[in-house]
Order: C-alpha cells, then structure tokens, then sequence
C-alpha cells in the first residue's frame, strides 16, 4: 500500500509540473491575455482526462476485459459521422453549427443513442467472444469511415478546414460556454459515480460473487454503462474525439499500481491523463512547434500499445 | 456455381456498364460512326470497364494469396494494412520529391506495400494464438496505426481533404492515359495462377510445404510482391476499394474449396461481378451524377463480412 501511495504522490507532483509548465512558460506580451486562456484549456485537459479515465476503467470493470473502451466501441466514429453531416447538409454557417449549444445536445444525443444501441448488442457478448465484438465495431468503423469520407470530400475546402478541427480532438479552440454545462454535466455524473465506487469493487468479483454480496448486478451494469456513456459522449462532445486516449492511460493506471480498488485505479488513471494531456499539449505547442493536434499523436501511440496489449493478451490466452 | 454462367455474367455487366453514364450512347450511334460519341466511348468507357475488369480480378486474386499465405480467411489487403501501407508510400514520395512523378509514386508505393505487408506476417509469425477473428483484428488495428502516420503528415501539410479525395476508390476520372499502369498486374495475376500449386501446398502450413518439397519461403516472398504489386497498381489508379479482396475469394471457397488452381478462375471472374454490380449501381442511384464505388463495395462488402462473421464462423475454422 506504501508503496502505492508513494506512486501516487509522484504521479501527482508530476502532473502538478506539467500544469505550471504549461501555464506560465514563454508567456510572452499580454500576461492578462494569455493566461486565462491557458487557463481554460488546462481547465478542458483535466476535466476530459479524468472523465475519459473514469468512464474506461469502469467500462473495462463491467466488461472484463482490458481492450475495448467505449471510444473504440465506435462512439468516436459516431461523432464524426454526425459532424460531417451537419457540415455537408447545413454547411458551417447554419444554426447546427453557429448555435454552440444545439451542436453540443445534437452530438451528446446521437452518441446517447448510439451507445445505448450498442450495449444492446453488447449484452449478448456471453454468446459471443470479446475479440468478435471488437471486430464487428472495426468492421461498421470501416464502413462508417467510407462513407464520411464520400462526404467530405465533396464539402467546400474551406468548410471542410472548419469541420477538420471538430474531426480531431483540439483543445486549443474549446468553447468558453460550452466548458460551463459540460462542468456541470460531468460534476453530476461524478457525484453518482464516486457514490458507486465500492459497489464497482464488488462488482469485479464477477456476476455471481457480486449477487451474492447483495448488488443488483444487471441494473448496476446498465447504470454504469450509461454513466460511461454520458461521461465519454460529453467530454467528446466539448474538446473532439480521442480515441485511443482512455485505453493508454487506463492500461498504464493497471501496470503501475497494484490494487483492486477502483478509486485508487480511477485517481491513478486520472493523473496519468493529466500528464499526458498537459504534458504532451506542452511538448506539441512549445518544444516541437507543430501544426499537428495533440490526438492525432495519441491516436498514433495509442494503437502501438494497443496492438503490443493485444499481443500480450493473446499469450496469455493460451 | 458454374465458371461459365459467371463469365456469362460478367459480360452481361460489361455491356451494361459500358453503355450507362450522363450522356446516352447506343449500339447504333456506335455503328453510324456519330464522332462525340464514339470518342466518349473510346476514351471514357472502355477505359473504364478495362479498369474494373483489371483492379476487381487483381484485387479479388491478392485477397485469396494472402488468406492462402497467412492460413486465415479473414486475411486480406484491407484487413492486413497493404493498402494503407500503399497510401503511407505515395504521401511520402510526395513529400520527399516536391513535384513526384509518376514513377516515384509508383516505386514508393510498391515498396512500402510489400515492407508493410511482409511486417505484417512477421507480426503474425510471432503471435502464437492464430485466432480466425483475432488476426484481423490485428490488422485493421495495423492499417489505422499505418493511417495515422499519413494523418500526422497530411494534417501538417495542410493537404488532408486532398488525400482523401485522390485515395477514395472510384472509377470516375478514370480515362484513356490514366489507367494503363493497371496493366502491370496482368502478369502478376498470371505468376499467380502459375505458382497455383505452390501457394495451395504453402497453405498447409511451413512444415508440411517443406517435407513435400517445396521452396517455403520462395514461395512466401513470391505471393507478397504479387499482392504488392496489385495493391500498388490499383491504389494508384482507382484508389483504395475496401473489403473487396476479403469477400470475393470466401465466397468462392465456401462453394469450391481451398484448391487455388481451381479457385483463381472463379476469384478473378466473381471479383470482377462483383465490382461491375457495384459499380453501376454508384452510377444509377442518383443519376446523372455518380457515388463513388468504394462506398457502394463498403456498404455491400461489410453487409456480407457481417453475415459471414455471424453465420460462418463455423465455417472459417475448418
């Protein structure tokens, strides 16, 4: 536990680094300019890192199993499709687009729906294998994908860099009024997960342990699938998908601590995110200068360790 | 299924598609010498029928080389990361050579499709648990990690919109000057159907190749420069059609076996059914104007993949 705690601490003072770092380094002409912008994004950063590595590690808690999230499941390609045909059929200057709000509901409530279809599906996974599941995801992902990118190549090249910054998740153009109901959105959705927190260790005992101990299994997984959702769906929403983010930090948050406990695993996790997503933004903006959102290097890390994860599950499989 | 009713078919098609489009060509304004419309036949249709008939039997001839090669029926270009290999290779000669020609996009292309499929079945060697579902799951998951190298750079570059549009399969600009490079896959399709034998015999695994005799790794690099060959010709001609070379040759087993000599005939032949059925109907649905066919073959092939991962997976064992 010491030793745990020791890790924590380190993680922690890590990630507090990164934030200094990123808030005050190079703030070059207007202090009162820049800083409450650097503000805000930090702001965005934290609060999306922790609910991504909330909703994976419970997401992962009820599915057992350590690969799929919920982003891969496909509800980041959902996001993308519903952009894509805002942009194509209303174009950028229509209400979808100018109303921040009515962007907001429409692609929360279309990743909702496609959540909810999904777990559908998914609740039949005791027939069939994990790896089948994911394929299938891979497999509407492909199709998904072409037809977007029919879409968008016929969209107006100067719509299309428009919607190319909703495409890839961006923290550098987040919403001032859009951080504020995310806030509170994520704020209630914490609330009812902290409170669920010892019931999830219970629940990694397995389905028949967990009834046995008193927990209404099958209700409790749907609650906690929905929270994953509402908690995915609303940070995509806000700063743009990033797809592999939730499995890197979740997997590194298993590796590095040794516990079962899911508030330990989550705080873990969530320092993790920050480090990444403070840290990396740091490097991207100020060490290497790139054009490049951060997410399309997560996404490219990410599959790396996704493919090593899956390698190593396969052998242990055996 | 008959070969001949499918060749019976197959020209069926042709007729159809060389004579449906925005401007109206019949049989007599052929035969009456009507000057536009012979030059629009000459220099638009029959360079494209050519173009389907060579990229939808090549393309359908490298899905069923590698499901030979790598023992997996859910092997194929796409599910093996070769065509985005292929696309990583011409983004790169583009940013290598400010004003790439033809040949450096072609020699790129191929090496990094032959590098990235050989890489492939090096990863594959190296996983022990050859999984039917697992395997492709792996390399899709290649394929979008291969992709987001080419994202990294395109979204540096600016060009992103660009490289969509030239890599999204379609058969639309496809004119006389444009296409003949197709033709250097004809004799890897003919290396393909005379090294019939050998591939069959590798199938049966390494061991079992090399106590009958049989120059295994020979063999091996033989079938992956021909997929990488027709990967690279059909890329950079019509684009990436997806799924095609993943169906096309399980249907095919599903009624004639595993025999490759007997099966390369029906592969080609369907494959090109298969792509005539697609392509027309991307040109009839919203006449005058076109849906480009890689998302009529991405709606149709995924249908099927679906139905074969649910139904067949019984099947996909033997």
């Amino acid at each position: 536990m010491r030793r745990n705690r020791n890790r924590l601490l380190l993680l922690a003072a890590l990630s507090i680094v990164c934030v200094l770092c990123y808030a005050f380094y190079d703030i070059k002409g207007g202090f009162d300019y820049a800083f409450p912008r650097r503000m805000m994004r930090i702001a965005a950063m934290v609060l999306t890192g922790i609910a991504i590595s909330y909703a994976t590690v419970v997401f992962q808690t009820i599915t057992h199993n350590r690969i799929l999230t919920p982003n891969i499941m496909g509800l980041d390609s959902m996001y993308q499709v519903v952009q894509t045909l805002i942009y194509f059929f209303a174009g950028s200057a229509s209400i979808w687009v100018v109303n921040k709000y009515l962007n907001f509901t429409v692609a929360v409530a279309a990743m909702m729906l496609f959540a909810m279809l999904l777990y559908r599906l998914l609740f039949r996974a005791d027939k069939f294998p994990i790896f089948l599941m994911l394929l299938i995801g891979m497999v509407i992902g492909t199709l998904l994908g072409n037809l977007v990118t029919f879409l968008q190549v016929l969209i107006d090249p100067v719509e299309y860099l428009s919607l190319q910054n909703r495409l890839f998740g961006n923290f550098m153009s987040v919403k001032k009024e859009l951080m504020y109901i995310s806030t509170v959105i994520l704020a209630i959705a914490f609330l009812y997960g902290f409170k669920i927190m010892d019931k999830l260790d219970v629940m990694s005992l397995g389905r028949e342990n967990a009834i046995n101990l008193g927990i209404n299994y099958d209700r409790m997984v749907m609650n906690v699938l929905m929270l994953a959702s509402v908690l995915i769906a609303t940070s995509t929403a806000l700063v743009g998908p990033i797809t592999f983010f939730g499995l890197i930090v979740a997997n590194l948050s298993y590796q590095y601590i040794y516990t079962y406990k899911h508030s330990v695993l989550i705080l873990g996790a969530s320092l993790f995110s920050i480090i990444a997503l403070v840290g990396g933004q740091f490097l991207v903006e100020h060490v290497f200068e790139l054009n490049t959102t951060l997410s399309v290097i997560i996404n490219f890390i990410g599959g790396i360790y996704f493919i090593y994860l899956i390698l190593k599950e396969s052998r242990a499989a055996q | 299924m008959k070969l001949w009713l499918l060749i019976l078919a197959a020209i069926a098609l042709s007729f159809v598609s060389l004579f449906i489009g925005a401007i109206d060509i019949s049989l007599s304004d052929l035969v009456n010498g009507h000057t536009d419309k012979v030059e629009i036949f000459l220099i638009s249709r029959l360079p494209r029928l050519l173009a389907i008939i060579l990229a939808g039997a090549g393309m359908s001839i490298a899905g069923l080389i590698m499901q030979s090669l790598s023992r997996n029926k859910f092997v194929s270009p796409t599910t093996a990361g070769t065509l985005d290999a292929a696309k990583l290779g011409i983004l790169i000669s583009i940013f290598l050579f400010t004003d790439a020609g033809y040949m450096q996009k072609i020699v790129f292309s191929f090496a990094f499709a032959l590098a990235g499929t050989l890489l492939f079945m090096q990863i594959l060697d190296r996983i022990k648990f050859k999984d039917v579902i697992f395997v492709p799951l792996i390399g899709i998951m290649y394929g979008n990690i291969l992709s987001s190298i080419t994202t990294f750079f395109a979204y540096e570059a600016d060009i992103l919109q660009n490289i969509q549009s030239w890599l999204m399969g379609s058969f639309m600009l496809i004119m006389s000057g444009r296409y003949e490079l197709l033709y250097v896959s004809v004799p890897a399709v003919i290396l393909a159907y005379l090294y019939a034998n050998k591939f069959t015999v590798a199938g049966m695994g390494e061991d079992f190749a090399k106590n009958l005799g049989l120059s295994y790794k020979w063999v091996l690099n033989t079938g992956l420069v021909i997929i990488a060959v027709i990967s690279t010709t059909v890329v950079l001609t019509v684009g990436v059609i997806p799924f095609l070379g993943l169906i096309v040759p399980n249907i095919v087993s599903l009624y004639l076996g595993d025999n490759l000599r007997k099966t390369i005939p029906h592969t080609a032949v369907l494959g090109v059914v298969f792509l005539l059925i697609c392509d027309i109907l991307g040109r009839i649905i919203i006449h005058p104007y076109e849906i480009p066919v890689n998302v009529t073959v991405a709606v149709i092939g995924s249908a099927i993949f679906l139905t074969m991962l649910f139904r067949g997976r019984a099947y996909a064992k033997k």
